[in-house]
């Protein structure tokens, strides 16, 4: 599989992701600063975590009209698959390639905490290692993560099984107090209709090795590699 | 010519950071807040000198990069 991890002014997750896709597929990815104008072909494009241009207007907005982010549409148009990590979550909502938007936090708050989620649809490229219904612990670390859409958008996420992640508690019940942000019906990641663009805010590539306290992430990954290789 | 953007959160958007402002209000005293609504303002000069081609550019700079249109509406002034 080969990948390519897009760096923006302020990204910050970039390293992280590199050495999660490096171990996963044996492959160093490409690093794609946003002022290159090509970006090699690859497998899947990653958006990693950080605060993209100081998130100055809105989080991602900027980083959503760079000139290399209309190489990741292109990508995306062609079916490639793309993935986009917190601020990479909010990137590609303000591009439009995943619809709503990440809103300030409920508590107005930067949350910084493992994170219970709830594997909603185990039928993606993304989510395939994982069972349905699994639960799983993976960080966040955000001030922007209050996933909104209108009730239109959301009765077709939800109908069309297009919800990937949603935050539990430890029973595995959507509640209020298992909601680190405000999330509209807990959610914690989507993905498209094609079904190969997901954003979500908590952070897999920071567990993918006992050392950063758990493994719980390597399944995303693994999940790439089973659909694509 | 002077474009002046207001940028608000639609109707039915939740807006924490204004029931926080609404709160604080309560907390100074300021009695009778039914609710509040914040939101973001932007100056722009151009050169342009045509009222009409300016609002037509600020619309198009609103829409592109300026406001979310998932979220927020803008209203635009030209002077």
């Amino acid at each position: 599989m080969k990948t390519a991890v897009i760096v923006f002014p302020a990204s910050n997750c970039d390293r992280d992701m590199i050495v999660a896709l490096e171990k996963i597929t044996g492959h160093k990815p490409h690093i794609i600063w946003h002022q290159d104008e090509e970006i090699p072909p690859v497998d899947l494009i990653a958006l990693p975590g950080g605060f993209s241009f100081g998130d100055y207007l809105r989080c991602g907005a900027m980083a959503a009209r760079s000139p290399v982010t209309t190489k990741v549409i292109e990508h995306a148009g062609r079916g490639g698959n793309v993935i986009g990590i917190c601020n990479g979550f909010q990137v590609l909502t303000e591009t439009g390639l995943l619809p709503g938007a990440l809103m300030r936090n409920e508590s107005l708050k930067f949350v910084c905490k493992d994170a219970r989620l709830r594997v909603e649809n185990n039928d993606t490229p993304f989510t395939n290692a994982y069972s349905e219904g699994q639960i799983i612990t993976v960080p966040v670390a955000h001030h922007d993560g209050n996933y909104f859409a209108d009730d239109e958008t959301l009765k077709a996420l939800e109908g069309e099984g297009r919800v990937a992640f949603r935050y539990v508690d430890n029973a595995g019940q959507v509640t209020q107090a298992s909601n680190p942000n405000g999330s509209r019906n807990n959610i914690a990641g989507i993905i498209n209709r094609r079904k190969n663009i997901l954003g979500m805010m908590p952070h897999p590539e920071r567990l993918i090795e006992d050392a950063q306290g758990g493994t719980d992430g390597l399944g995303f990954f693994q999940s790439m590699i089973n659909a694509i290789n | 010519m002077k474009a002046r953007i207001h940028i608000t959160l639609k109707n039915g958007v939740l807006d924490p950071q204004g029931k926080a402002i609404q709160h604080a209000l309560s907390a100074l005293g300021f009695d009778g807040v039914d609710d509040v609504r914040q939101g973001k303002y932007i100056e722009i000069d151009l050169q342009q000198t045509d009222p009409a081609k300016t609002e037509a550019a600020v619309e198009e700079m609103c829409k592109k990069l300026l406001s979310n249109m998932v979220i927020e509406n803008y209203t635009i002034e030209i002077e």
